[in-house]
């Protein structure tokens, strides 16, 4: 099995027509993901690749192909909009890629995506990819392979160095998920780690985090409390300097709260096993894997 | 986006915030000047993207125009937290009974805007929570409905017993967070809020942080950022759309996305170096990117080596080794540069790079212990 998506995953890609939209969308269709439907304002009736139809609203291509799962490419000044119309015409995963939306639309359409009953990943993230089965979003497929491990991280390209690590000696993934780099998210490691909990095929799994709030103190204590299965955690930004935002809009020290230091203290706190490198993070599971 | 103090104001005052009138000087003899039109004691009150300016002497109260001149000429110029004050405000003296703090940030734990309010202002709030929490109210604002009115009036209260404060602070703070919403800012404080001997109540400072990512929807504000207050790096850096912040150590490296920007960094250290900096050149894989990333770190003379770590994704690294050809060939390097590249075309980026006399690794590990041995002379591990 795996969390989120699967073989079922009906996708709609939202903003297919733009640079990115367009590219990821052939991606997506290569890997196996079934991409059902297109949505470009202005451009309902057109069909992208020549097989898949473009919709002017996603509650016409959730109506017509039954879609329940959408990827967003919009550009940030209409992302919030684009995650509010989703939610709105009954899509129950949508994942956002768009980096740079603003954080006050976010506490906007937080509590409106909620409220529907639908789950926000990202924005500014890689999206998801259950290896073999459907991938939503742009983590490169060749880098992962199917096997025991559940990954959630809040970075892309760390992921993807991690994610090749583990690939590369043979050790599978069920899914990988990049929740994304922004101060408000959807859904947090919490959420993951639950998911991940519940997954009969997951065995172990593995936390990125990085510098900024206490979404992995608050993993930490879960994990702590909640958790049968193995976590092994990794903290970027050891050497990041307080105050200065490093990237992510959310990679942040503010005052003496959200160090590596101190999420390092929580994971350890919690019996995790922590990786020093981002290469300890294979051994480590490994280890916790063995019998 | 950081602004200052003086710009602040003005957007607190353009939403209706009662504030002292107050002028900017970047000389001695403009500030003595605007100490005469006042009349009476001023302060003058360094301009700079830095907290502690009193504690650093960057606030200080002058009694006649000559000694405005005196002041102004010795903060001008002075450094705060590494940062050269070119401008300072001045602004009439207030008599001051009581002193307040109100903020309002973004909160990530319960992802709304909430206000921090408390009656012991004027200090570190950060030190007031830590020390006497139960003198911080803070109040959650549900952005669909906006600061409501009972809620302004509940945080009056707790400021002030006497009602007709209360309520003026409770249009304060409704004010307030009409400037915070309205900008996009990803902070907006007044501390201190004060109250007079006549029982008036005024914000005697402002400070306020713009959400970059907001800024394309408010190209007037986009105006207040002040370059010369900033690191000319990242100016550069910020043009070329590169994110780069500049630390101290002689390992300068360039790498794609954040996350493993930051790794990279750590493992610098990891190994026995430093970083000389943190610059992620993004997603898009556009050669201009690299030939703008080497041309800022180079010009650090900190750099004594140059590590590159790609980890192609949407990221081609083709396109990397060719801006890394281009930039070389442009400004031949003085330093050493090792180079990992993993990933999207990654036989073409060998090939690219082999055939204009550079090697390239895979591991990451590998490349940082390098990078690291030829910066400090072979002397770290």
């Amino acid at each position: 099995m795996s969390i989120f998506i699967d073989g079922s995953t009906k996708l709609v890609v939202q903003g297919i027509t733009g640079r990115d939209g367009s590219f990821h969308a052939k991606q997506m269709i290569e890997y196996g993901t079934h991409v059902v439907a297109g949505v470009t304002p202005g451009k309902g009736g057109q069909t992208f690749e020549g097989t898949v139809p473009i919709f002017n609203t996603v509650a016409d291509a959730v109506k017509e192909t039954g879609a329940n799962t959408t990827v967003i490419y919009v550009p940030p000044m209409g992302a919030a909009d684009a995650m509010m119309e989703a939610a709105d015409a009954g899509i129950a995963l949508i994942v956002c890629i768009t980096e740079g939306v603003p954080v006050l639309d976010m506490t906007r359409v937080y509590p409106f995506v909620h409220e529907k009953g639908a789950r926000l990943i990202g924005p500014n993230c890689p999206g998801l990819i259950s290896p073999g089965k459907s991938k939503v979003g742009i983590i490169p497929g060749r880098i992962c392979t199917p096997g025991p491990i559940g990954l959630v991280s809040r970075s892309g390209t760390l992921t993807y160095e991690v994610v090749f690590q583990m690939t590369r000696v043979g050790l599978g993934q069920t899914t990988c998920v990049g929740i994304g780099g922004d101060p408000i998210n959807g859904t947090n490691f919490i959420d993951c780690l639950a998911a991940f909990e519940k997954d009969p095929d997951t065995r172990a799994v593995a936390m990125i985090g990085e510098i900024g709030g206490t979404d992995e103190q608050d993993a930490a204590r879960f994990v702590k409390e909640q958790m049968t299965k193995p976590v092994v955690g990794f903290i970027a930004g050891q050497t990041a300097p307080p105050g200065r935002r490093m990237g992510h809009a959310g990679a942040i020290i503010s005052g003496s709260s959200g160090t590596a230091a101190e999420k390092i203290q929580a994971f350890e706190d919690a019996g995790m096993s922590v990786a020093k490198r981002p290469k300890d993070v294979v051994a480590l599971l490994q280890a916790r894997l063995r019998p | 986006m950081n602004i200052h103090e003086y710009q602040a104001k003005e957007i607190f005052r353009n939403a209706g915030v009662p504030i002292p009138p107050g002028e900017i000087a970047h000389t001695a003899d403009e500030a003595a000047a605007i100490a005469k039109k006042f009349g009476g004691t001023v302060v003058i009150k360094a301009q700079v993207h830095a907290g502690g300016r009193g504690k650093a002497g960057g606030v200080k109260l002058a009694k006649t125009p000559d000694e405005a001149k005196a002041i102004a000429a010795k903060i001008l110029g002075m450094q705060i937290k590494g940062l050269v004050v070119h401008t300072v405000l001045v602004t009439p003296a207030a008599d001051i009974a009581t002193e307040a703090y109100a903020g309002i940030i973004v909160d990530r734990a319960s992802k709304k805007a909430v206000f921090m309010v408390s009656p012991a202002g004027g200090i570190d709030i950060e030190e007031v929570a830590a020390t006497t929490p139960e003198k911080i109210l803070r109040l959650p604002v549900d952005a669909r409905y906006g600061l409501l009115d009972f809620q302004a009036m509940r945080m009056g209260e707790f400021l002030y017993a006497d009602i007709k404060q209360a309520r003026a602070a409770a249009k304060i703070l409704k004010q307030l967070y009409r400037a915070f919403s309205e900008s996009g800012a990803s902070l907006a404080e007044i501390n201190p809020l004060v109250t007079t001997p006549a029982g008036d109540v005024l914000a005697l400072d402002a400070k306020m942080v713009l959400d970059d990512n907001e800024l394309e929807r408010h190209t007037d504000l986009m105006a207040l950022r002040d370059e010369t207050a900033e690191e000319p790096s990242e100016v550069l850096a910020r043009k070329a759309n590169l994110t780069f912040i500049k630390l101290d150590g002689n390992v300068g490296c360039v790498v794609n996305g954040a996350g493993l920007a930051m790794a990279t960094m750590d493992l610098v250290k990891y190994y026995g170096g430093d970083p000389a900096n943190f610059l992620d050149i993004g997603g898009s894989s556009n050669p201009e990117k690299v030939v703008n990333a080497l041309r800022i770190i180079t010009a650090d003379p900190n750099v004594k080596a140059i590590l590159f770590n790609i980890f192609g994704g949407i990221t081609r690294t083709d396109d990397v080794a060719n801006g890394i050809v281009t930039a070389t060939k442009q400004n031949p390097l003085k330093v050493p540069i090792v180079i990992r590249l993993t990933g999207t075309n990654e036989e073409i980026a060998l090939k690219i790079l082999t055939e204009n006399g550079f090697s390239a690794m895979t591991d990451m590990d590998d490349a940082v212990q390098k990078a690291v041995q030829l910066a400090t002379g072979g002397k770290a591990a």
